[in-house]
């Protein structure tokens, strides 16, 4: 077990921390890009449709379709282009200026007073943007069923059994995107701060030369570790700080849970990641290798697989499982929680758990790829 | 001179193509996202828990639990027999939503009076959560339909472009985009980084070359990286996906070389800004990732704020993916493209002057 000296790490990571300091790219990607991360994805990502555009062709001129179209215009929903022609619509849909298309043919009021057959309604979605579309059918749905209501109560059509469905949301009761996508937004700007910085760190050393002069000194394996992981685990925490006053202060997300479980947490997470940025870089000696390696290691699944912006149970069982090795999931889910619920122990114990052995993990493998000769 | 030329662009290709670690990420990051990607990013609503809280227990809500049941995307569904169980169920996340039948519920179905079924869903996962409810209140809808006397107005639902409303149809064409900028950005704005700090951009200032040989010696290789790779996205995409290719391919691939131009651009004036790779590297990033956000994938420009929409329309990936959904799914034709290839065109035309004119100044 080779032995710590206070002193040598001390100065070492006030070696690092000089490097850090200098580089401003460093400071961008510590503090700014936190910020306008937080920012476009708090703002620019709004999955809830509250502005539907659409085209609408009535080819009636009765009483019913007229009633048809006020309910839609009237809707705070949808933004109602009148059309003259399917052919002009058409074109506007391709081009994807409207979203939907919603079609009353010349026959609607007649069929709907005679009663005999069905009056058939038409609504063309653009399939090219499916959440979209999703939501415009069931928008325009809602609005059709009003319709009918007002209708039925007005006895111009039968009366039928009204069971209404009533929508309420828990813990994000406005459904504000944002209060959502900040805490896992922060948990993408950790893994940036802990993975990609440290996967150029150790490179760049190897490939200045500066490592030899490193090596030839009596520093240890476990100082060298440590003088690279303190630093940006600093860095890691205090982004993570600004992150958190940014979202509470500025974007009013709220904040439930414990402050000391939230620096817990992190502490873990920034464990596996700056764990895992290290690794690439001691195996890949080549910052540009080093860089791609981590953006698709870390970065992707970070975006991709934490159940941040997609559903975890919606994904095939293999890449389920797959996720369970990637520690941006157990972080933005413990995130999710805190932000947004609570500090409830059930969710947050078992994700501890599972980072604190995922980054055990990447940090013993680091240490054990970390030799003290040249080759 | 058009020798030295295409000597550089070798050059420059065996720097980045020459090691086997440089081989190996160009191609398998690529697979891998391909393979991945089009699985993971789903925002359908499959395999999901809903939780049920019955009071009434008569024949028209053990009828809708049926027909929840029943639905594709519920593969879950479980009882619960109190409001406080149903607290839990959502606070812990083991369901998605939670439907709640007041106790005389098939009652005043019977009798045809207003009754009301509530929906609680989870806001942590509001997207999931919505999409879920609405599948849940097309099940009570179509109830509801079924009750009704004389049903006499229909609405008919069709899905242009994308009949299924299949995700993987909006997916693969945006990952041609999007995979294709880091291989892309990083080979340009990262090789000039990489000759500062090697020393060797000093040993190519002094060849015959001028500055502009030079910016275009690395932009081509840009250009061959975009168009190899999002190639490479657009055949699995077609052959491993079968999502529909109703355009032209000559049109993909105009566009996937004027989408490498303007990359390649973007990439030469970050490099431009840099003196380090890192910096050439967290400029790349910091350049990619709101471009991603931007771009319309991950969700459409028209719900963005009106500010946001400008940065959208001057991002190329927006152009690309439009470009590239239109090849796919919409058979796009030339006339209509050309409304998309211009922004591109202008985008590199301006980025490669700025980065032309601020290596000049380097160098003076």
């Amino acid at each position: 077990m080779s032995s710590l000296s206070r002193h040598r790490l001390l100065a070492l990571c006030r070696k690092e921390a000089f490097q850090i300091v200098r580089d401003p790219s460093s400071i961008l990607v510590a503090f700014i890009l936190p910020v306008v991360l937080l920012f476009v994805l708090g703002y620019a990502v709004n999955m809830d449709a509250d502005h539907l555009r659409l085209g609408l062709l009535r080819e009636d001129s009765g009483l019913a379709a007229q009633r048809f179209e006020q309910t839609l215009v009237a809707n705070k929903s949808f933004a109602i282009t009148i059309g003259s022609s399917r052919a002009e619509l058409m074109a506007k849909l391709t081009r994807g200026e409207v979203r939907g298309i919603v079609i009353v043919p010349a026959d609607f009021s007649a069929k709907l007073a005679r009663g005999q057959e069905y009056a058939a309604l038409q609504l063309l979605t653009d399939g090219s943007e499916p959440n979209t579309a999703q939501f415009v059918a069931s928008y325009v749905q809602g609005a059709w069923e009003s319709w009918q209501q007002s209708m039925s109560q007005d006895r111009v059509l039968p009366q039928q059994a009204p069971i209404s469905v009533s929508v309420r949301t828990w813990f994000n009761p406005a459904s504000v995107s944002r209060n959502f996508l900040a805490p896992g937004s922060i948990a993408v700007v950790m893994t940036i701060i802990g993975a990609l910085l440290t996967s150029l760190v150790v490179a760049r050393e190897w490939e200045r030369g500066t490592m030899e002069a490193l090596l030839a000194t009596p520093v240890t394996r476990a100082e060298l570790l440590l003088s690279k992981i303190l630093p940006y685990y600093v860095l890691g925490i205090a982004a993570m700080v600004l992150c958190l006053l940014v979202a509470v202060f500025v974007m009013n997300v709220p904040f439930r849970g414990s402050l000391l479980a939230l620096f817990g947490i992190s502490t873990l997470f920034l464990g596996c990641a700056l764990g895992l940025g290290l690794f690439l870089s001691t195996a890949l000696r080549s910052q540009f290798n080093a860089a791609q390696a981590a953006l698709v290691a870390a970065f992707l699944p970070a975006m991709m697989l934490s159940g941040f912006v997609f559903e975890i149970a919606s994904m095939p069982t293999v890449l389920q499982w797959l996720t369970r090795i990637i520690p941006a999931r157990y972080f933005a889910s413990s995130m999710q929680t805190l932000f947004q619920a609570g500090t409830i122990a059930s969710v947050l114990i078992p994700n501890a758990v599972f980072l604190a052995l995922l980054s055990a993990f990447w940090l013993g493998l680091t240490a054990k790829k970390t030799r003290r000769t040249l080759d | 001179m058009f020798n030295r030329l295409i000597r550089l662009i070798i050059k420059e290709l065996q720097a980045v193509m020459g090691t086997r670690q440089g081989k190996l990420l160009l191609i398998m990051p690529v697979i891998l996202q391909t393979v991945v990607f089009p699985f993971a990013a789903t925002l359908d609503v499959e395999n999901a828990s809903i939780a049920v809280y019955n009071e009434d227990g008569g024949a028209a809500s053990k009828e809708i639990i049926h027909r929840l049941a029943k639905t594709a995307a519920f593969t879950h569904v479980f009882a619960l027999h109190s409001a406080a169980e149903m607290r839990a169920a959502i606070d812990v996340q083991s369901a998605l939503l939670a439907v709640h039948f007041p106790p005389d519920f098939s009652q005043r179905v019977l009798t045809k009076s207003p009754t009301t079924v509530q929906i609680v869903l989870d806001g942590r996962r509001s997207n999931s959560g919505q999409i879920g409810a609405n599948y849940a209140t097309q099940v009570i809808n179509g109830y509801t339909q079924e009750l009704g006397a004389r049903l006499s107005s229909t609405l008919t639902v069709r899905n242009l472009f994308n009949p299924n409303l299949n995700f993987k149809w909006h997916v693969l064409p945006s990952l041609v985009a999007i995979i294709t900028t880091v291989g892309c950005l990083m080979v340009t704005a990262l090789s000039v980084a990489r000759e500062h700090e090697e020393g060797t951009f000093d040993q190519l200032l002094v060849s015959p070359l001028t500055p502009a040989y030079i910016m275009v010696g690395k932009a081509v290789p840009g250009v061959l990286v975009a168009v190899l790779q999002g190639s490479f996205i657009a055949m699995a995409a077609y052959w491993a996906y079968g999502v529909p290719f109703t355009g032209s391919l000559a049109l993909l691939m105009l566009g996937l070389v004027c989408y490498g131009l303007a990359l390649s651009g973007v990439g030469l004036f970050i490099s431009s800004l840099s003196s380090t790779q890192q910096q050439a590297f967290l400029g790349v990033f910091c350049f990619m990732v709101p471009a991603v956000i931007l771009s319309g994938y991950v969700t459409p420009i028209e719900n963005m704020p009106t500010v946001l929409q400008w940065f959208a329309a001057v991002n190329p990936l927006t152009y690309c993916i439009l470009i590239v959904k239109g090849v796919f799914l919409k058979g796009l034709g030339f006339a209509d493209a050309w409304a998309y290839l211009w922004p591109l065109l202008l985008i590199a035309l301006c980025t490669l002057s700025l980065a032309l004119s601020l290596f000049r100044r380097h160098i003076a």
